[in-house]
């Protein structure tokens, strides 16, 4: 189907292509606005600051709390992509190449745990990590955050492994590797696209958490940046906290975009062609 | 270097299907043998199994007269070269082609000197730095074959390695299959469903069809003295013509006329569990113009009149289609062979009669002509079990044999 390129049409698409980034992006800048203003401007209603001030990222720096907070999260964040990527990983290949007993029910039981609704699970997990003496600690949130992580790797990651030919595969054991030399030195390469999607897809939703990280944390010790937010005070409990937050949300995206633009890159499609026929 | 013995080897899957059933098979040491037969006949099966890729449920598979039922492929030192040529897409040709002999932790410079004498030999060296997205169908096929040389297994293994290629480049890929096999001679065993590769490549042929080994032999073996309607149907294009055969008052009535019998096959069919009714197989290229024919040869046949359906003058020689009357030859082989190579390729078994006649013959479409075809090059088969009657002691001898 041929795209209209005609004046007129390249108005219309040009028009809608605005509104969805404005719709898009008015939050975000709305909050960076915000971030930038000082106390007695915060309520005035303009868009663009009329006194800009960096005090708001001084604040959240100078505290101790939001630091270690970031600290945790980047640290919880990271910890829990990689083990679920790697376990991910190996379910997957095992799904999409192998023929076990029980193949369905392992596919159906990661289904059921994506579907499940988190919050009903909220108490008996605090319940149980105070039993265990995992309350409040990295290892607290790590766990839950790969359970729930690993459906969604496990999905990914399957369809990435059926697009490499099987035969890939073959010829490698034919060439002498081992199982584990054939995924490693052949398939995994090959996979990386796939496993780099999903890192950032289970990177973002560990560090956008709230749920877990409220209820599973209670100090500093682990709490991670979403939840210290919600506990930010101002300079006073009299003074308005909102810029101070505010200046935290955008501290804390930056992140999340560097972490997605350093993986984009290999991000790269067409990886297997001229591996077979086709 | 070695010989490879499948010893009763069977194949049979969880939900009770058997794909190959019972195979016995000695390949000699250095020899070239060709496993074909129509898709799903288990040939690609067999080889797995050589290879190591699929279990041997029953049987015992012997390289060098070593059991290796239970080796890993890696074990087994053998290589094998992919239809699809599962070249790996991430490495240059160069490395493509070491990366058997990194496994095998070679060191650098024997890796080096090894894929470069194999490149040299496949005309791959000038394409060493490419990788597998950057190259042509003929070129991706070398490597994929450069990397089966390259560590000089006991055995190779391929698996219709020119299915992929277009009918020109599959002609010459031919040549160089068979020259490289020559100079290396490694033992070979090569699958594909392509009847004239099989005839042109192999030392030896087998046919296999529906998981067992119909026939073993020379390609010209097979092609002169098929042991079933099956092997003669499949072995040669145009295929071998059908039709069908009345046994009565001691000849046979066919569309062709009433064809006399000799005193081997009348004592075959005296039996009291004798076909009534037989399949009779003939060659296109033992028809001829009966004008063309001398009489010393006119009495080793018989002659026929027919309409002549269409001309194809090839040059050399002339296809020439007639149409012929009377009942059709039916057998189960003869319907899977149809299904196999789609019913407008294989008119064996049509109301069409296939013949090669000399380019002299002046034959033209539209007229009746005479034409004249060879008794002693007859075969009659048992369509209940597609058996060769006509054989004796492996070979054809015609219907007219004493």
């Amino acid at each position: 189907m041929a795209v209209e390129t005609t004046t007129r049409a390249k108005l219309r698409w040009g028009l809608l292509d605005v509104l969805v980034v404005v719709f898009a992006l008015v939050p975000v800048l709305w909050i960076a606005s915000l971030s930038f203003k000082t106390p007695a401007t915060l309520t005035d209603g303009n868009f663009i600051p009329r006194e800009w001030t960096l005090d708001n990222y001084r604040t959240i720096f100078d505290t101790d709390q939001f630091v270690r907070a970031l600290v945790n999260s980047i640290g919880i964040a990271l910890i829990a992509t990689l083990i679920a990527v790697v376990l991910g990983a190996m379910a997957a290949y095992a799904i999409s190449r192998l023929d076990f007993p029980g193949k369905k029910l392992l596919v159906g039981v990661s289904l059921l745990i994506a579907m499940f609704p988190q919050v009903s699970l909220v108490s008996p997990l605090f319940e149980i990590e105070r039993q265990l003496k995992i309350f409040d600690t990295w290892l607290g949130l790590i766990l839950p955050y790969i359970t729930f992580a690993l459906p969604l790797a496990i999905y990914t990651l399957s369809a990435f492994f059926k697009q490499i030919p099987w035969d890939l595969e073959k010829a490698a054991k034919m060439d002498g590797a081992t199982q584990g030399q054939a995924f490693r030195r052949v398939i995994a390469p090959l996979a990386a696209p796939g496993l780099f999607t999903t890192a950032i897809l289970v990177f973002i939703f560990c560090w956008n958490d709230f749920l877990f990280a409220i209820s599973l944390t209670s100090t500093e010790r682990s709490r991670t940046v979403p939840a210290a937010l919600s506990f930010f005070t101002g300079a006073s409990q009299f003074e308005d906290p909102t810029g101070a937050i505010c200046a935290a949300a955008v501290v804390i995206t930056v992140p999340i975009i560097l972490f997605v633009l350093f993986f984009q890159r290999r991000i790269v499609s067409g990886l297997t062609s001229g591996a077979v026929k086709g | 270097m070695a010989d490879i013995v499948l010893d009763k080897v069977s194949k049979s899957f969880p939900d009770g299907t058997v794909a190959v059933q019972d195979v016995d098979l000695e390949i000699a040491d250095g020899e070239f043998v060709i496993l074909v037969g129509p898709s799903g006949c288990g040939k690609s099966t067999t080889l797995n199994m050589i290879a190591g890729l699929e279990d041997i449920s029953s049987g015992e598979l012997r390289i060098a007269g070593q059991r290796v039922n239970d080796k890993a492929p890696r074990d087994r030192d053998i290589a094998m070269v992919f239809q699809s040529y599962a070249l790996y897409p991430n490495m240059t040709v160069r490395e493509n082609m070491a990366f058997p002999l990194r496994l095998a932790k070679l060191d650098k410079e024997t890796i080096d000197r090894k894929v470069d004498e194999a490149a040299k030999v496949l005309e791959l060296t000038s394409l060493l730095d490419r990788k597998p997205a950057n190259l042509s169908g003929g070129q991706r096929q070398r490597v994929a074959m450069g990397r089966a040389i390259v560590r000089q297994p006991k055995a190779f293994l391929m698996d219709e390695p020119l299915s992929n290629l277009d009918a020109k480049l599959r002609v010459q890929m031919r040549t160089v299959v068979s020259r490289l096999q020559k100079q290396l001679g490694t033992t070979t065993v090569y699958v594909t469903h392509d009847q004239t590769e099989a005839m042109t490549l192999g030392d030896r042929v087998v046919i296999m069809r529906g998981g067992a080994v119909q026939q073993v032999g020379p390609p010209q073996e097979l092609y002169d003295h098929p042991k079933n309607l099956f092997v003669a149907g499949f072995i040669g294009s145009p295929s071998m013509n059908f039709l069908h055969a009345a046994v009565q008052d001691g000849e046979l009535h066919t569309a062709l006329g009433k064809v006399p019998i000799g005193d081997r096959v009348r004592r075959e069919l005296e039996a009291a569990d004798a076909p009534r009714e037989l399949i009779l197989g003939i060659r296109p290229e033992h028809f001829e113009d009966a004008e063309l024919v001398d009489d010393d040869t006119r009495r080793r046949g018989m002659e026929f009149e027919a309409p002549v359906d269409i001309v194809e003058s090839m040059g050399s020689d002339k296809y020439v289609y007639f149409t012929v009357e009377g009942e059709k030859a039916s057998a189960a082989e003869l319907e899977e062979l149809a299904a196999d190579a789609g019913a407008a390729d294989f008119a064996g078994a049509g109301g069409n009669l296939v013949t090669r006649l000399s380019a002299e013959s002046p034959v033209a479409e539209g007229q009746t002509r005479r034409v004249w075809f060879n008794l002693e090059k007859i075969h009659l088969f048992d369509p209940a079990n597609g058996r060769n009657l006509t054989l004796h002691e492996g070979r054809a001898a015609g219907a007219l044999a004493d």
